[in-house]
């Protein structure tokens, strides 16, 4: 949970962020968007000051965040990978690097490491299929990948975060 | 709303007038400018050729050509998807006096020897020379004259790999909104005719009559002022992309094309709703919208007339069923995304309650052209009743997988073999699947079919968007029908019960099936159930979703009967064994059951011990 600070922070955040779709119609996915866009996923703290300054009672906002798989409530890990399950992915073995990532992370679709470094969610087509199977790291694409090559994107993200961490 | 005075409309008018010379000015800039260079050197920096890279190859260029100093002579030109996906990034030569040269597998390195030994002895050399290219360039050529890019026909695809998307000089110079000007000197009615006239039908899939549709939100009064034009960019389909890389390259040609379907319906604001998982096509949405309003292209009284029209950008949030034009409008109302009953059609009742009209991203891209270049050049292309062409991205297991457009009612033979070069593994090829969630197989036996809308539907597919996965003998299609089913089933909204449960109840069915325990009576449940769907849901999402399951189990009825063969042998042979074992047990039972002889001397007992 975020600290009381934290917390202040995300309310004054969003209330900035939400000036520019308040009085538009309909733009509540949008400001959704916006939201996840800053911190990464939707926090409770950003719904709350939302359902306030657009007028949108807290269950519909609710509501909204759980139709659509883009919107997360939770934050994710520092490094999220989508492994693509498109039709042409999955043609191509996507099930296979799917597995691959299990074996070495243990995670499933939705799940993070306990340490948070890692973040695995399944997505469908990211409009590359020529490159299937399709994995993308932290906006980074990966693309005809075999089983075999899973380990090293995960030592090469290890590396980097902790080159960063070092920092 | 506040009323404007005649006065201020004029000087409104006026300044319309002028932006519209300028606009046309900037055309003739950027044709003047482009005279400059010798050469260009077009790459491709759409999401396939992007992810892998084209962005470090395009600096490459631009460092190669100054350091050799030609950037004054090469014209480098970042462009939409050139077509050819699978073998990216691609990028085209292009030099004075010569013909075109497309190279593939672009890297850095192989960006900087292309200007040095191609773009640089060739400017110097002079069009007589013939060019040598050392072994090295010549196995990364890929031949403008493959069937891939000749069978070909390009009307929406037209500017993407020619053009900078983010450039409306180029646009303009390319005949960019002089279909909108020219629409603007017409009645509205007489648009509507043209569309007529052309045939063009909606490329999102269903394929209504585009000019019908509008023409019912002709007929729609304004409803407090205002009536919409929307632009469905929704693309979920997992496995197409064509609408991503037609707005991803340039959307000025969607915006125009809305903006002449406001102009002949009357809509007064439009609003383009794209998937968030196109950042490329968001990006340029978004630009082409700023363009639009900065020059005058999209405000009021748009270049002196009295058509005003304004456009908005809205995310999708991935949500496969908001590709159904009233989950749509829900989700573009901030809404969850769940759709309702037809009628009162959104024509009628759409967006915000006030009468809209939905087109699909190509369905819109196709005006433009059919309004400069007349109905009739439109119509002669395709098939009686689907004209035009359309683009489909061809993946899954095919060599040459990419983004296509071909005339409607090109076989599927051609397009698997000849534009797609057959099959990637070089195993006999299987199925095709189109429509994706909603479609069908079209199988080998089916290879002479021609790609139009009665034909797939004739076969318990459709045209659906334009996803066509090629699938060889390897793929097993109660896996697809599996994967497809799954599919549908996470994405039903959960409205209506036809979608919620049937979909569940058959997808447990296909899978008990896929798991080898499936029976006959499974495969009639699934057929009963899929029929029901088809009758009883309420949308478009649900009445199609078993169309996977339908499809495979007509053409590939041999591969549900072998599982569930199996399955029985597997029962039977299990039965068998459990017989067997059942009377080993009870053999065994019978052995623990038998008490001990008390009058038998104990095992090795010889007695000896009492003779002693």
């Amino acid at each position: 949970m975020a600290g009381n600070e934290s917390q202040e922070k995300i309310k004054e955040d969003t209330q900035k962020l939400l000036t520019k779709w308040k009085n538009k119609r309909g733009a509540l996915i949008m400001a959704l968007h916006d939201i996840q866009g800053l911190f990464g996923y939707v926090p409770w703290e950003a719904m709350e000051v939302t359902a306030k300054e657009m007028g949108v009672p807290m269950a519909r906002i609710y509501a909204v965040l759980t139709f659509y798989n883009y919107f997360k409530l939770k934050a994710p890990g520092k490094v999220i990978i989508s492994v693509c399950d498109g039709t042409a992915c999955h043609i191509k073995g996507s099930q296979g690097i799917l597995d691959a990532f299990h074996d070495c992370l243990g995670l499933k679709d939705g799940q993070t490491t306990e340490d948070g470094l890692f973040h695995l969610q399944v997505v469908r087509c990211l409009g590359c299929c020529g490159l299937a199977p399709v994995v993308v790291v932290n906006g980074k694409t990966y693309g005809k990948n075999t089983p075999a090559d899973v380990q090293k994107i995960i030592a090469e993200w290890r590396q980097k975060m902790t080159e960063t961490q070092g920092e | 709303m506040v009323e404007l005075t005649q006065e201020q409309i004029q000087k409104l008018k006026e300044l319309g007038r002028t932006q519209k010379e300028n606009l046309l000015k900037m055309g003739e800039t950027f044709k003047e400018d482009v005279k400059k260079y010798k050469a260009a050197i077009y790459t491709c920096n759409a999401t396939s050729c992007h992810s892998g890279g084209a962005a470090s190859v395009i600096d490459a260029f631009k460092e190669s050509l100054e350091t050799m100093g030609l950037s004054q002579d090469v014209r480098m030109v970042c462009t939409g998807c050139m077509g050819l996906c699978a073998t990216g990034p691609l990028a085209r030569v292009e030099i004075k006096g010569r013909e075109p040269f497309l190279y593939k597998e672009v890297t850095p390195d192989l960006a900087r020897i292309i200007v040095s030994e191609h773009v640089a002895p060739a400017l110097r050399d002079g069009a007589e020379q013939p060019l040598r290219l050392s072994n090295y360039l010549k196995s990364k050529e890929l031949s403008l004259q493959l069937p891939f890019f000749i069978k070909q026909r390009k009307i929406v695809l037209a500017r993407l790999g020619h053009s900078d998307p983010e450039n409306l000089g180029e646009y303009v110079a390319t005949g960019g909104y002089q279909a909108l000007m020219k629409c603007l000197e017409m009645k509205p009615e007489e648009v509507l005719e043209i569309i007529r006239k052309s045939g063009l039908r909606g490329r999102g899939g269903a394929g209504f009559p585009t000019a019908k549709k509008w023409e019912m939100l002709a007929q729609a009064p304004l409803c407090d002022g205002e009536k919409f034009m929307v632009c469905n960019g929704d693309e979920g389909d997992p496995g197409a992309y064509m609408d991503s890389c037609i707005l991803g390259g340039g959307a000025h040609a969607v915006l125009e094309g809305m903006m002449i379907g406001a102009y002949a319906t009357g809509a007064t604001s439009g609003w383009f709703y794209v998937r968030a998982e196109y950042p490329l096509a968001i990006e340029r949405v978004e630009l082409a919208l700023k363009q639009a309003k900065k020059y005058g292209i999209l405000g009021k009284n748009i270049f002196g007339s009295d058509f005003s029209f304004m456009a908005e950008l809205r995310y999708g949030a991935g949500a496969f069923v908001c590709g159904e034009e009233t989950a749509l409008l829900e989700s573009l109302e901030g809404k969850r995304g769940t759709p309702h009953p037809r009628p009162p059609y959104p024509t009628q009742k759409g967006l915000f309650g006030k009468p809209t009209a939905i087109n699909n991203v190509e369905t819109l891209a196709n005006v433009p052209p059919i309004i400069l270049k007349g109905p009739e050049w439109f119509s002669e292309v395709g098939t009686a009743t689907s004209k035009g062409t359309k683009v489909f991205a061809l993946t899954g297991k095919v060599k040459h997988s990419g983004l296509v457009e071909v005339p409607m009612g090109t076989t599927v033979e051609c397009m698997v073999n000849e534009i797609g070069g057959g099959t990637s593994s070089g195993k006999p090829f299987k199925a095709v699947q189109t429509g994706g969630p909603s479609g069908g197989v079209i199988p080998a036996s089916h290879l002479d079919m021609p790609i139009c809308y009665e034909e797939l539907k004739k076969l318990g597919s459709m045209m659906g968007s334009g996803g066509m996965i090629v699938m060889d003998q390897d793929d097993s299609m109660v896996e697809i029908a599996k994967f497809y089913l799954n599919f549908t089933v996470d994405e039903s909204c959960g409205k209506c019960a036809p979608c919620r449960i049937g979909g569940y109840q058959m997808l447990q069915l296909v899978k008990k099936i896929a798991d080898g325990e499936g029976t006959q009576s499974d495969l009639k449940k699934i057929q009963e159930i899929g029929t029901a769907m088809k009758q009883a849901a309420l949308c478009g999402l649900g009445q199609t979703a078993p169309n996977p399951v339908l499809s495979t189990i007509r053409f590939f009825y041999d591969e549900y009967e072998t599982l569930i063969q199996q399955a029985q042998q597997k029962k039977a042979e299990k039965q068998k064994l459990q017989a067997e074992l059942s009377s080993i047990e009870h053999e065994m039972k019978k052995l623990d059951e038998r008490k001990p002889d008390s009058t038998l001397p104990a095992a090795g007992c010889s007695g000896q011990c009492k003779k002693e």
